[in-house]
């Protein structure tokens, strides 16, 4: 397993540079939009590659709540970690496209809220780990991010009716894509996956490792307070 | 006494004769929400009519931020004399004390929104153009929206340092939904332009699914140290 990480680093780090080579080279300039759509091939990777974070995050913790296993936590606590991180990407170059193309930074569309509280979600998931420091952290933040999933739909239906009430003239996406950068595209994200596969797969290590370490510590320090009795 | 509708009984009877004689939940959400409705019309003209579309925002904004006070101390009073990890030991259900404390903070809301109600009527010149029996049922639905979550979340931030600051940064952001059901249903009724049927059924289906939720993990929660 040790030995599988540097390759697949190469790996990813090859696919990634592919991918870059693909957005800013391979990919037809887009007609209306001009090279702004670019960011495109690094927002929707990004969308997905957090989307599958957040559903990896809650399997994990419904692992954890059924079965209590510690590792079933540390992979949770890193997708969302990780998660987060892509969700804000996805969440900064959506206003930089935005602004030259749709004339505003940000609009309160179905999508773009919908990914707003899912962040919300997730950095409170990741702010009651931080602040809870007794050893049922796990237990909480699990039964938060299953709660959090199934609050997901209702946020879903709500912004989706508050929205086609007042409709508001957003250009979408819509129609029809080039083969080209759609192959572009899921590149892009086979890299992004991978990317954040290579990311959180470091983390967990450092979280197992970091597990072990305070329960040496604390196995020490009790035996020293046994010796020295 | 010893059936779970027992517990339940017993633990609201007490919340609610603590409440009666001290008064402590009740005068500090009522003084805080005075204190949001006076702030807020400082922020925009408040008897002009097109502050009847934001009135419903305004309204919830309040009472959400008044029961996250008494939410907050909901659980700490029984952290004093060790009431809650007696609780833990005893074989009374989970559920028949969260039901409890669910139930007392729906009617500690629900007497804020009574006395609240009246106010913002003459500070912000409301008058509903819509049906306004629908409001008492968003009222209703809503509050238990806000309050069971509430009840959960402060049970969860009991464990967590600064638990006073950890309520809310868990509450609000799953209470989005309930919150965006409750003001657009209140500024429908209010301005009579749309009907606030489609709200009212998500604020049901959302009571449902969080109630569900906080019965089948409280119990977790409670006995988890």
């Amino acid at each position: 397993m040790k030995r599988a990480f540097p390759i697949f680093a190469i790996l990813t780090a090859g696919l990634l540079s592919y991918g870059l080579y693909g957005a800013l080279v391979q990919a037809p300039t887009e007609q209306t939009m001009g090279d702004v759509q670019r960011i495109f091939y690094y927002h929707v990777p990004s969308a997905w590659t957090a989307f599958c974070l957040f559903f990896v995050n809650l399997g994990a913790s419904i692992v954890y709540l059924l079965r209590r296993n510690p590792k079933a936590d540390a992979l949770a606590l890193v997708c969302a970690e990780v998660g987060v991180v892509f969700c804000t990407v996805v969440l900064v170059t959506g206003p930089i496209w935005a602004r030259p193309v749709w004339g505003i930074w940000w609009t309160w569309d179905l999508r773009l809220t919908l990914t707003l509280v899912l962040w919300l979600i997730y950095v409170s998931y990741l702010m009651l780990r931080r602040f809870s420091s007794s050893g049922q952290t796990p237990v909480m933040a699990a039964v938060l991010a299953v709660l959090g999933a199934l609050d997901v739909p209702l946020v879903y239906f709500s912004i989706w009716f508050f929205r086609t009430q007042h409709p508001q003239p957003v250009v979408g996406g819509g129609g029809s894509i080039d083969p080209r950068m759609l192959h572009v595209l899921l590149m892009n994200w086979l890299a992004f996956s991978c990317f954040a596969m290579l990311v959180c797969w470091s983390r967990y290590r450092l979280e197992i490792l970091r597990r072990q370490v305070e329960e040496t510590q604390a196995l020490e320090s009790l035996l020293e307070a046994g010796n020295s009795r | 006494m010893s059936t779970p509708a027992g517990v339940t009984r017993a633990t609201l009877a007490k919340d609610l004769r603590l409440e009666w004689r001290s008064k402590d939940a009740i005068n500090s959400m009522l003084f805080f929400a005075l204190l949001v409705v006076v702030i807020f019309s400082f922020s925009f003209d408040p008897t002009a009519e097109e502050s009847r579309r934001i009135a419903g925002g305004l309204v919830w904004v309040a009472f959400l931020f008044a029961a996250v006070v008494a939410l907050n101390q909901t659980w700490a009073r029984e952290l004093r004399n060790q009431v809650l990890d007696a609780y833990r030991v005893s074989p009374a259900p989970a559920n028949s004390l969260f039901l409890a404390k669910v139930l007392g903070n729906f009617i500690f809301v629900s007497v804020l929104e009574g006395l609240m109600t009246p106010l913002f009527v003459v500070f912000y010149n409301l008058r509903a153009i819509g049906p306004a029996y629908q409001l008492v049922v968003v009222a209703a639905l809503g509050t238990w929206a806000l309050v069971v979550n509430g009840t959960f979340f402060a049970a969860m931030s009991l464990r967590t340092r600064s638990r006073e600051i950890m309520l809310p940064l868990l509450l609000f952001p799953i209470t989005i939904p309930a919150l965006l059901a409750m003001v657009e249903a209140t500024s429908s009724i209010l301005t009579g332009e749309f009907s606030a049927k489609f709200w009212i059924v998500l604020l049901a289906v959302y009571d449902v699914v969080f109630t569900t939720g906080g019965l089948l993990f409280f119990e977790i929660v409670l006995h988890a140290e």
